[in-house]
């Protein structure tokens, strides 16, 4: 219809449709996703294999993938993979579950309480500009090696989150239910824990994932300056010894797990999404 | 509930309640000072005097204004070769689903590992130097900026570029005049967060690795055990991370004045 317009007008349509080699677009779009993938693959076993660039500088996917399965069963710095990312697990978890659990409860006092965000404001616009890592030298020389360092550094890493998104999410419950509620008399406590708490959930989620994300990746950053396990301690030993292969190794795993943190975090949030939010 | 007298309510004001709490921090920190071991939590004297002398004689190779220039000149490269990448790139994906189906793969692979993750193998490539930090700083605020341009651009609304196509407005107009202006709020979002992820970035790069810079004054600190210098480092970077995401603010209520950004 609209061609026929412009046709008869004389008027040329703004933009032609470019051939599409006789695909469907959906399948044109996949073969370039699975192009582009190849390209990328290609260069880099290309390169790896034409001997331009030393084994030492860039270890082709094959041997990346050799170094995995071998660091399974032969420990490197220390610990096989899967120690040492039994180790990383247990201080992320540590960290992050004290970041949730002091993190959310701030948040929603700030958002309840004036006075307490008044009084929380000034450290908090201080604090969150410092780098987490920059606390590496604090949990030193107060924790040594011990499991309280990185479990400070994680903290650093995702406290901040949890108390923005939470009251963010807080500040955002509609007025009209609260002044209902108060109407009917409900109290302080009842008000944060069954109207301001369900309002906030999927705000709290949000900051507990992004929180998740920035606590492992600081963590990994304390693994790689004070650590003696780890996967992040794995990945600079690697360096240190210019094994190429462990630290590319290193970095897919913990990239992996990562993803498999922030999928779990996202079944949860879907979960609640389900029973809790409907009817909410 | 209280009677709000004028006194009640300005004893409960922000800047009354934020002062109080402040001395509050202040005095538990003298306190703790003076109960705890010196080396490990710096009296309010000592960080005095780490700040006076890395401002004048100078700590770990130079002074302060030294070391932060040399910190916050390659942030600034880090962050101008990410941005430089991530938004024509993040305009693209936007802009076009073949250019979406090339570069979104290739994001969603590097997207998962942390940026920091990238620190050995880039000391491996590059050395200790300059060159290592730029590239983990690419890193760490290509995918903010990215994600940001590509969401930016998808949200401008389907009818104005419909409106603006069917009167025969070409690519380029299209991107100055409609995409650019419409994405712009959240391309500044990613900027922004780009910033912040790439001072955190140098920060770490430079505790691990370097010869110069904040990261070099806090691990020289460190290992040093002047827990005066560690605050007074902490201090600079905390700074200078807010004086960046400032500066951004202001070049961003600049670029976009039909907005009114709420802080």
């Amino acid at each position: 219809m609209t061609m026929d317009i412009l046709a008869r007008s004389g008027l040329r349509p703004a933009r032609r449709q470019p051939p599409r080699l006789g695909l469907r677009p959906g399948t044109r779009l996949t073969l370039l996703s699975a192009a582009s993938i190849a390209v990328a693959l290609g260069l880099w076993f290309g390169l790896a294999w034409s001997g331009l660039l030393p084994k030492m500088l860039l270890p082709s996917p094959w041997d990346v993938a050799q170094a995995l399965v071998k660091n399974i069963g032969v420990p490197f710095a220390g610990a096989t993979l899967q120690q040492h990312l039994l180790a990383s697990l247990g201080r992320f978890f540590s960290g992050f579950a004290l970041a949730v659990a002091l993190g959310v409860p701030v948040g929603l006092a700030m958002g309840w309480f004036a006075p307490f965000r008044y009084a929380i404001a000034p450290f908090f616009e201080t604090f969150r500009f410092i780098a987490p890592l920059a606390w590496v030298p604090f949990a030193a020389l107060w924790f040594g090696t011990g499991i309280g360092g990185p479990i400070l550094i994680v903290f650093s890493g995702a406290f901040a989150a949890c108390v923005i998104n939470t009251f963010r999410g807080a500040q955002m419950t509609d007025a009209r239910l609260i002044e209902a509620c108060r109407t009917m008399g409900a109290g302080n406590w009842r008000l944060i824990v069954d109207v301001l708490l369900p309002s906030a959930l999927p705000s709290i989620m949000t900051g507990i994932r992004v929180a998740a994300a920035l606590g492992w990746q600081s963590l990994i950053g304390a693994e790689l300056i004070v650590a003696s396990s780890g996967v992040g301690y794995l990945i600079v030993q690697g360096q240190g010894s210019v094994e190429t292969p462990i630290v590319m190794a290193g970095m897919a795993t913990i990239g992996f797990v990562g993803l498999v943190i922030d999928l779990g975090l996202r079944r949860i949030d879907a979960h609640i999404g389900r029973n809790w939010r409907v009817d909410a | 509930m209280a009677v709000a007298t004028p006194l009640r309510r300005s004893l409960l004001s922000a800047p009354a309640i934020g002062g109080a709490a402040v001395l509050a921090f202040l005095a538990a920190w003298w306190v703790s000072a003076n109960t705890f071991d010196p080396m490990r939590i710096p009296q309010p004297g000592d960080v005095w005097d780490a700040a006076v002398q890395l401002a004048t004689t100078g700590y770990a190779g130079g002074t302060l204004i030294e070391h932060t220039l040399q910190s916050i000149t390659l942030a600034f490269m880090g962050f101008a070769v990410a941005a430089g990448t991530a938004l024509p790139i993040g305009l693209a994906m936007g802009m076009s689903r073949s250019a979406e189906a090339v570069f979104g793969p290739i994001v969603a692979f590097i997207r998962p590992i942390p940026p920091l993750a990238w620190i050995p193998l880039a000391i491996i490539w590059f050395g200790l130097g300059d060159g290592a930090k730029i590239f983990v700083i690419w890193f760490t605020a290509f995918v903010p900026t990215l994600i940001n341009t590509f969401t930016g651009v998808r949200n401008v609304d389907p009818t104005i570029v419909a409106a603006v196509r069917v009167h025969g407005a070409g690519p380029r107009r299209m991107l100055l005049d409609v995409i650019l202006p419409g994405a712009a709020p959240l391309i500044f979002t990613g900027l922004k967060v780009s910033l912040q992820a790439s001072w955190m970035a140098l920060v770490a790069a430079e505790l691990i690795g370097a010869f110069f810079g904040l990261g070099r004054v806090l691990m020289t600190a460190a290992q040093d055990i002047f827990p005066g210098m560690i605050v007074v480092a902490m201090a600079a970077v905390a700074a200078c991370g807010a004086t960046m995401t400032w500066l951004l603010g202001v070049v961003e209520r600049r670029c976009l004045p039909w907005l009114r950004v709420t802080p």
